[in-house]
């Protein structure tokens, strides 16, 4: 019985770090670009202003059913995969649910949240949000292939399906998996950014062609509902890459700043980039990144 | 302690805090004024340490900008934007020709006084005003807003038949329906 109650109060505890880490990962980012281009910026605490006040805006959209559950489904999703990735090495708290083959499990989970966006914004009929879903969903093929390959040349290497497991590898070895396979994760950093869609790659929510394209009908709620839940998903992913590749953490000092130097590189990237069309970014995709999961897999096989 | 006037009072200053701290603009730049938006974003005056950030859709916004004259055909156009927009909304009236129709006063197919059609809360004064001025106008709007009196949606929905009696004066193909909420 107190393994449950610990196990409870664990997926709280992690769903809230994860949500303000996230939240002023966001904060920060944009104060990184703003000093970039030579700017002030906001405070790093304007991501929560913002969801606080879409909170407060009242809404008088109705789409029917698959536009209200869409940001329910995203943040439902993201809690979902957050369960799933160890956020310490060996909390009591943040140890999460994990079984032994949870790698393929988080392979398909983390699609479900961009699918329930799709979902939602089919519903809404706004021709903004139908290119967006295509775009998003071609982008998706892109980056999932290299992402895909540097996994299953893990899996293949280290003979487990489990996050832990290659957790316990990294840490019985004392090299991180960055150092001791490093095609895969040269693989998996080059697919990263997008996931993220900053810059190059943010061809999704492009604002200044598709009118921030599938979410163009979600405003108050609904949109506060998708920006918790896309700074818990970003949170999740760093923690999924840190656990992966650097060797996880053991303590929240460590996480953060493992997280916050592996969330830099595409949020650096984007700030000095312009905007890829599609076709580029699946391109870039199916070139280097699906070239070193190659080599990747070649590696982790003989 | 449930929703009783004191209660009701420390929400309301949260929600002011919040809204007043997160502006998310949807600049209607037809108007001459639109030029103006792009430096107050950008390096030299950034907007965005006020909490000021564009949005793309009226369903995410909460500041309309109305960037100068405002031609009898984009009126159609506003008033479907606004209505779109999610309370609570505000609009700004940006430049002279929002005010009192500025150097179109006599033109036969623009508007004079756009308050006559929707409900301003800020003027900001100027053919064309400077990004401080554009900026000073912002500061007097969270100003309105930290106060509560910032209310021009809750004039529109209670005033409803006098603007849209207006609004049909100008327009005479009303080819829309009577609310776009």
């Amino acid at each position: 019985m107190e393994g449950i109650g610990y196990k409870i109060l664990g997926a709280v505890l992690t769903t809230i770090l994860a949500f303000v880490v996230g939240m002023f990962y966001g904060g920060f980012s944009r104060k990184i670009i703003a000093r970039i281009q030579n700017r002030v910026g906001p405070p790093v605490w304007q991501n929560f202003l913002d969801v606080l006040k879409l909170l407060f805006k009242k809404t008088s959209v109705r789409y029917g059913l698959m536009h209200h559950f869409a940001p329910l489904w995203m943040i439902t999703m993201s809690i979902t995969t957050l369960m799933f990735v160890p956020v310490l090495n060996d909390g009591l708290f943040f140890s999460n649910l994990n079984f032994s083959g949870d790698i393929i499990f988080l392979l398909y989970i983390m699609v479900f949240g961009s699918l329930g966006m799709a979902l939602g914004a089919g519903s809404t009929g706004n021709p903004n949000s139908a290119i967006g879903v295509s775009r998003g969903l071609t982008q998706m093929v892109g980056f999932e292939i290299p992402w895909v390959m540097a996994l299953v040349a893990l899996m293949i290497q280290y003979k487990t399906t489990s996050v832990t497991g290659l957790m316990e590898v990294q840490s019985q070895s004392g090299t991180w998996l960055m150092f001791s396979s490093p095609f895969a994760f040269i693989a998996a950093l080059l697919a990263m950014p997008g996931m993220f869609r900053y810059s190059p790659f943010d061809i999704v929510g492009a604002p200044a062609e598709l009118a921030s394209g599938p979410i163009s009908e979600f405003g108050g709620k609904y949109l506060s509902t998708m920006m918790t839940s896309g700074s818990i998903f970003a949170f999740v992913k760093l923690t999924l890459y840190v656990d992966l590749f650097m060797g996880g953490a053991s303590n929240l000092i460590v996480l953060v700043l493992k997280t916050f130097t592996l969330y830099m590189y595409p949020v650096l990237w984007g700030a000095v980039s312009a905007r890829f069309r599609t076709e580029q970014s699946v391109r870039y995709f199916w070139g280097w990144p699906t070239f070193f999961g190659f080599i990747a897999l070649i590696y982790a096989a003989f | 302690m449930y929703n009783d006037k004191e209660s009701q009072k420390i929400v309301d200053i949260i929600q002011n805090y919040a809204r007043k701290h997160s502006l998310f603009i949807l600049a209607y730049g037809t108007g001459c004024g639109a030029i103006e938006i792009p430096p107050t974003m950008t390096s030299r005056y950034d907007a965005e340490r006020f909490g000021i950030r564009g949005s793309a859709t009226p369903r995410q916004a909460d500041v309309l900008l109305i960037t100068g004259y405002l031609a009898t055909k984009s009126l159609k156009r506003v008033i479907k934007v606004y209505e779109q927009m999610q309370d609570p909304k505000y609009v700004i009236g940006f430049g002279s020709c929002t005010i009192n129709g500025g150097m179109y006063w006599d033109s036969y197919n623009t508007i004079n006084v756009l308050d006559k059609y929707l409900p301003v809360d800020v003027y900001i004064n100027g053919c064309m005003p400077r990004p401080e001025a554009v900026i000073a106008g912002f500061v007097k709007l969270q100003k309105l807003i930290q106060q509560g009196k910032a209310d021009g949606w809750d004039i529109y929905k209670k005033n409803i038949d006098e603007y849209k009696a207006n609004q049909k004066k100008i327009i005479t193909n009303w080819v829309m329906p009577d609310f776009n909420f």
